[in-house]
């Protein structure tokens, strides 16, 4: 959990939100550490997680989520997290045995006998439904431009976001948090396509990008802060602020354009 | 070294806390310990410094072809040597030529303690001779570090080869080799579920893992006592030879083949003791979509670009270089940060014994040790450049302030539109000024027209 941020978004462990939709968007840059953020934020706050991480390894989300002070391996093994390890799913489909008819594997999309993601929705209701004595449900994705690389198409892919809107925002009143990558002058269109349309429905945009001028040692970036009150109440504006952060070993230092350490 | 935790061998090692200081238990790697992980050497030490000390054992670096293929096949070429001096084994995949040629053509290893002192004692002498001149222009650039590593032949972690000599069939045959050809594989036969991609690739995939089960190298088997690391070695991925149009059209048919299998082979490779290096034609594949997908999929991204055939090769600037090297992407893993090296302007040369990495001397520095030939305008880069672009500025004014005064007669005729000439001009000059005909300096200068 980085503290600065969670003053940033005015954010606090102990009341967790509601009903949200966060995407985190990265151009240019690395945006995971947004993921590590919300992974270890959740945890602290005691809701249940469904982590869908499709790009890195178990081990890799738990040696940063130890550096953020958040043991996933207990939360594991206690139930307050449910981790979707895509790398090893895709290995069980294509070289494992022949699959059990009552846990379908998730990402079954991969082997061609159904277009859609439903099989990864219903992996994700399955695992939130239950609740148990955990507070609200969250739903992690890092991350959705992958499905798009592993054949899934965006078509497929927005209406899996919009069936997880329903069943964990709507219904279980949970949160969901989505890392997708974009580039400003991408010739991905189908990539551009789902992120555009997302960015029109959630609540909250984090948009980490590299700085235009290239590369600084002692400025990592600059992070976009979106609050989509037009979403909710038609007459109210967006709420833009801007940021520029370094990444540290174990947090992230966030501050004013232009008044980095470095410089002051 | 523990492994952390699982009956299924996990790539990432954690030291124990309070353990001492122990030698790595696998020959030719070195613990980065505050990621976690465990590092192989690339075969080339100045590439190991440009990735953050060498490529991380569960990781793929990506090689992007040069215009001709020739500099990136050196690259993989030393990956490959290096898993041989080092005793690891080896599995080379290519479309192309037979895993055998490539294994026989490999650069013999530098081991002799008299070559490296030879060297050693080139670089401390640079070394002294840059420490008695203090530098009067460049002197914000005083105290960087060098960009080469010096070369000590007893460390383990790193050797230096000779690419005029191969290596000795004894040492190929020293260690365990893994050979996919692919015209030579059966073709492909799913179990029972349809994979849904290219036969050529999905072959491959199969091959590796049975590989990695056979051999152990995931950790299934516990008894087995002396683990060592896996070398992949993928030659020309995504070329027409794979049976894949990626490079070739601009709307290929399956366009997904190739990206899916990164995603299978990056699953393999974080549940092993491998690590794996692929270099790609990028610069035929003409849907940039796809190479942006590709580049996310992969960890660590490296472009080599060749001065062969472009305007750069009569480039003074760039006249010690033979190309320039991208690095694209290094991963963030186990970490929040990531070990970037700091300098961004990276060349690379081929001498005749040596390919190294190293960051172009830029213009002040090149006024420090005053090589500015006068009469001719200059291109000055900037030491960071934008990521992906250089920042080039085209400063002839200055440059022909430092130069000499003589320097600014001649910079007028060879570079801009030369002056009306009125009457006859000598024969010699309008042979000069004839080449810029239309604006644009003409190809075939011997077809000269005399004025009248």
């Amino acid at each position: 959990m980085l503290a600065e941020l969670n003053e940033l978004l005015g954010a606090a462990p102990e009341r967790p939100d509601a009903g949200k939709f966060t995407l985190l968007r990265d151009t240019q840059t690395d945006g995971s550490f947004l993921v590590h953020h919300f992974l270890s934020f959740y945890l602290r706050a005691g809701c249940k997680v469904c982590f869908v991480a499709l790009l890195q390894s178990f081990s890799h989300y738990n040696i940063v989520a130890q550096k953020l002070g958040v043991n996933l391996a207990a939360a594991k093994e206690q139930g307050q997290l449910v981790f979707l390890e895509g790398l090893q799913s895709c290995l069980d489909l294509l070289f494992g045995e022949e699959e059990q008819p009552g846990q379908p594997n998730p990402l079954q999309f991969l082997s061609g006998s159904s277009p859609d993601l439903r099989a990864l929705f219903d992996f994700v209701r399955v695992s939130l439904s239950a609740a148990g004595s955990w507070k609200g449900p969250v739903l992690l994705v890092d991350d959705l431009s992958v499905l798009l690389s592993l054949g899934a198409a965006p078509v497929a892919v927005l209406d899996f976001i919009h069936y997880c809107r329903v069943c964990v925002c709507c219904q279980l009143k949970g949160n969901i948090v989505v890392l997708v990558h974009s580039n400003e002058d991408s010739e991905d269109e189908e990539n551009e396509l789902v992120v555009n349309s997302l960015c029109h429905h959630s609540d909250l945009i984090l948009w980490a990008e590299g700085l235009a001028t290239g590369f600084c040692k002692d400025v990592h970036g600059q992070i976009k802060i979106i609050k989509r009150l037009s979403l909710r109440r038609a007459a109210e504006q967006d709420v833009v602020q801007i940021y520029q952060y370094k990444i540290q070993d174990r947090n992230v230092s966030f501050f004013a354009r232009g008044l980095s350490a470095a410089v002051l | 070294m523990a492994a952390a935790g699982g009956a299924r061998g996990r790539t990432s090692f954690q030291r124990r806390p309070g353990a001492g200081p122990r030698p790595p238990a696998l020959p030719g790697t070195r613990p980065a310990l505050r990621r976690g992980q465990l590092l192989l050497s690339s075969g080339l030490p100045s590439l190991d410094c440009v990735l953050g000390g060498g490529v991380a054992v569960g990781t793929l670096l990506l090689i992007e072809e040069d215009k001709y293929g020739l500099y990136s096949n050196l690259l993989f070429k030393y990956f490959l040597a290096e898993g041989i001096v080092c005793g690891h084994e080896l599995f080379v995949a290519s479309a192309k030529e037979h895993p055998d040629n490539i294994l026989k053509e490999l650069p013999a290893p530098l081991l002799d303690d008299s070559h490296g002192k030879e060297l050693g004692n080139e670089a401390a002498a640079v070394k002294s001779e840059d420490l008695q001149d203090s530098m009067k222009i460049a002197w914000r650039y005083q105290n960087l570090p060098k960009m080469e590593v010096s070369p000590t032949m007893h460390t383990k972690f790193g050797h230096y080869y000779d690419i005029s000599k191969k290596m000795s069939p004894e040492l190929c045959q020293s260690v365990k080799f893994h050979s996919f050809y692919l015209h030579e594989e059966l073709p492909f036969e799913p179990k029972m579920k349809t994979w849904n991609m290219n036969s050529g690739y999905a072959r491959l995939l199969q091959s590796i893992q049975r590989i990695i089960s056979q051999e152990g190298f995931d950790g299934s088997d516990p008894q087995q006592k002396q683990r060592n690391v896996l070398r992949i070695g993928i030659q020309s991925l995504g070329s027409i030879l794979w049976g894949d149009d990626v490079c070739c059209s601009d709307t290929p048919e399956d366009p997904q083949s190739l990206t899916k299998f990164l995603y299978v082979l990056r699953g393999l490779l974080r549940k092993s003791l491998s690590a794996c290096i692929i270099t790609m034609p990028a610069h035929l594949i003409q849907n940039k979509a796809i190479m942006e997908r590709v580049t996310n999929l992969s960890d660590m991204v490296v472009g080599l670009e060749s001065f062969i055939g472009s305007e750069r090769e009569t480039n003074p600037l760039y006249k010690d270089y033979h190309g320039l090297v991208h690095v694209h992407q290094i991963p963030r893993l186990n970490s929040l940060i990531c070990d970037v090296s700091d300098t961004k302007d990276l060349a690379f040369r081929l001498k005749r014994k040596q390919f190294t990495i190293e960051w172009v001397q830029d213009n002040y520095l090149r006024q420090e040790r005053n090589i500015y030939p006068p009469g001719f305008s200059y291109l000055l880069k900037q030491k960071d450049s934008a990521w992906g672009e250089g920042s080039l500025q085209h400063s002839t004014f200055l440059m022909s302030f430092l130069a000499k005064a003589a320097a600014f007669a001649s910079r007028l005729v060879r570079h801009s539109e030369p002056r009306e000439q009125t009457g006859s001009g000598r024969i010699r000059q309008t042979a000069e000024l004839r080449m810029w005909r239309h604006g644009h300096r003409q190809e075939a200068p011997g077809l000269l027209v005399i004025s009248a």
